[in-house]
């Protein structure tokens, strides 16, 4: 009877390692892109050529060309750089601001961490997305106040985290013992509670980054984030969903570069979950 | 006698819970440690032994009362002047696994009291070695983690740790409970042994909950029970002639 379990949980192991592997290096090729973008375009993406306007996909434009006939495939790469690394820059702050405000809480606790706490109860309490276009609406368009807004929406989840994670870091007999040693605050906070902690944070920025990915795209779309002829995917499918019956190649492009951007991130957030949570790797 | 290295007096511990009546875990409770002493602290888990080291050490603030370190009234003492007490006095708990940062090698943990009092990163380094090999590990276990040891060497380490910054007392807060019996008597004999090296320079408080134990470790006992000192003396006598019903009943449930 052992026999097979044994089996099933060694197949079951590799899976994960391969599926890792794999989405690991697709996010790779994506970041690659994003970096490389200007290299990679087979046309100059800003070039405006009228006679060839609204062409439909054909050798020469894979994806076709827009209404001033610019190369629709050299525009969506040269969009996965403003796309791509706003939201991992939007990912990256979001998860150290959430993690500075929730250590402290945790750490600090009494009035502060309750004034704190309740700040972010009320900013979990709206609905997100309504909320973040509200606060781009006030600040104006462009893509850095639609990072802010995004920010603004999304530090409490990783406050929430930090600050449960550093309360139950703080019971333990080890930071007891680093107390004991006469170690100060900031000497514990970064040697004994960030590198216990940043585990289940780092996993929760990772499925969040096709989230937050999309919701940047949704506030260019709405018209708060980048502003046309900046080349991104949001403002891009916006700008030409007018024409969608004429010419749908123009929406459906940035549209599917959303899609496969977003599904491999999800994809690669959910395997690292599964990699660093031993127990559901087993099972 | 000469100065009282450690003086409680009159401490107090007093839970408030919402919608509960108040919790008195310790109550005021007073004794004296003398340089070299070595006084056992026993009494049946919930009777308030790790309330009381966990406010000797400051760790938890008491209600009510004082502890005097050396002739020095720590009660009030908080951030630096807290952590310079540190030097004076150091604990062993009770799980030797979990007291190590399972993210930080032995010998970090063991080096911490040494660099943060100003220690390099090599002489440091050397007196690590140095304090394994006092408590019986090899230098190698300097590089190991937690989760890597057994529980008696993780339970030397952490001695090798206390004793690092060369405390004049050490609290054992139930130190040998989570081991098994033939390693818990490896650790008394290392704890006995380094009694007999450091002489009156090292007193220990030693929280237990068996009695043969402390009859053969401790000079005193003090047997707490629900947050009170009901009974203390010399283990012998204690043991031979109990004043208190709740000694009787302890002694009598293990005999």
């Amino acid at each position: 009877m052992s026999e097979p379990t044994i089996r099933i949980q060694k197949i079951k192991k590799d899976t994960v390692k391969t599926r890792l592997i794999i989405f690991g290096i697709l996010a790779l090729i994506l970041l690659f892109c994003s970096v490389f973008c200007e290299h990679l375009t087979p046309y100059d993406p800003y070039l405006q050529d009228l006679k060839n306007a609204k062409a439909p996909p054909s050798p020469e434009h894979l994806f076709g060309t827009d209404r001033y006939g610019r190369d629709m495939l050299s525009r969506v790469i040269v969009g996965s750089k403003t796309s791509i690394f706003s939201t991992l820059l939007l990912v990256g702050i979001v998860t150290v601001l959430g993690t500075m405000v929730g250590v402290f809480c945790g750490w600090h606790g009494k009035w502060i961490d309750t004034v704190l706490m309740r700040i972010s109860d009320m900013f979990l309490a709206f609905p997100g997305l309504v909320f973040a276009m509200a606060v781009a609406g006030v600040l104006g368009g462009g893509l850095q106040n639609a990072i802010i807004a995004l920010v603004a929406i999304s530090w409490p989840k990783y406050a929430r985290i930090a600050r449960s994670q550093t309360l139950a870091q703080k019971e333990t007999p080890y930071l007891k013992a680093a107390r004991l040693s006469g170690s100060g605050t900031w000497k514990i906070i970064f040697k004994h509670i960030l590198p216990n902690i940043v585990g289940p944070i780092f996993v929760t920025s990772m499925l969040d980054i096709g989230t937050m990915m999309m919701e940047l795209a949704g506030l260019s779309f709405l018209g708060l984030g980048a502003k046309p002829p900046t080349a991104e995917w949001g403002s891009m499918m916006s700008d030409a969903r007018s024409l969608l019956s004429s010419v749908p190649w123009v929406t459906l492009a940035p549209g599917f570069a959303i899609f496969v951007s977003v599904m491999i991130f999800n994809l690669l957030g959910d395997t690292i979950r599964d990699y660093a949570d031993p127990k559901s790797r087993g099972r | 006698m000469d100065q009282a290295i450690l003086k409680v007096d009159n401490l107090t511990k007093v839970f408030s819970r919402k919608g509960k009546p108040d919790f008195t875990a310790v109550d005021h409770i007073s004794f004296t440690m003398h340089p070299g002493e070595c006084v056992g602290l026993i009494g049946e888990s919930g009777s308030g032994k790790t309330t009381v080291v966990n406010m000797i050490t400051r760790l938890l603030d008491p209600t009510e009362g004082s502890i005097i370190l050396g002739g020095e009234d720590i009660t009030r003492f908080s951030g630096r002047e807290l952590r310079k007490v540190y030097a004076r006095m150091q604990m062993v708990f009770q799980t030797p696994t979990d007291s190590f940062d399972p993210r930080c090698t032995l010998g970090d943990g063991i080096g911490e009291s040494l660099r943060n009092n100003g220690w390099s990163r090599k002489e440091t380094k050397d007196e690590v070695t140095r304090l394994l090999e006092m408590c019986g590990l090899s230098a190698d276990f300097a590089s190991r983690y937690p989760h890597q040891v057994s529980g008696g060497q993780c339970q030397r380490a952490a001695i090798a740790r206390a004793l690092a910054i060369k405390p004049r007392l050490l609290i054992c807060d139930e130190a040998t409970s989570s081991l098994d019996v033939t390693i818990q008597k490896e650790i008394i004999a290392l704890l006995n042994k380094l009694r007999w090296e450091k002489g009156s320079d090292l007193s220990i408080l030693f929280i237990c909950h068996d009695i043969a134990l402390v009859q053969q470790f401790c000079n005193r006992v003090l047997v707490l029970y629900k947050g009170k000192i009901v009974e203390q003396g010399e283990p012998d006598e204690v043991i031979r002639n109990p004043q208190d019903p709740y000694t009787r009943h302890l002694i009598d449930s293990i005999l």
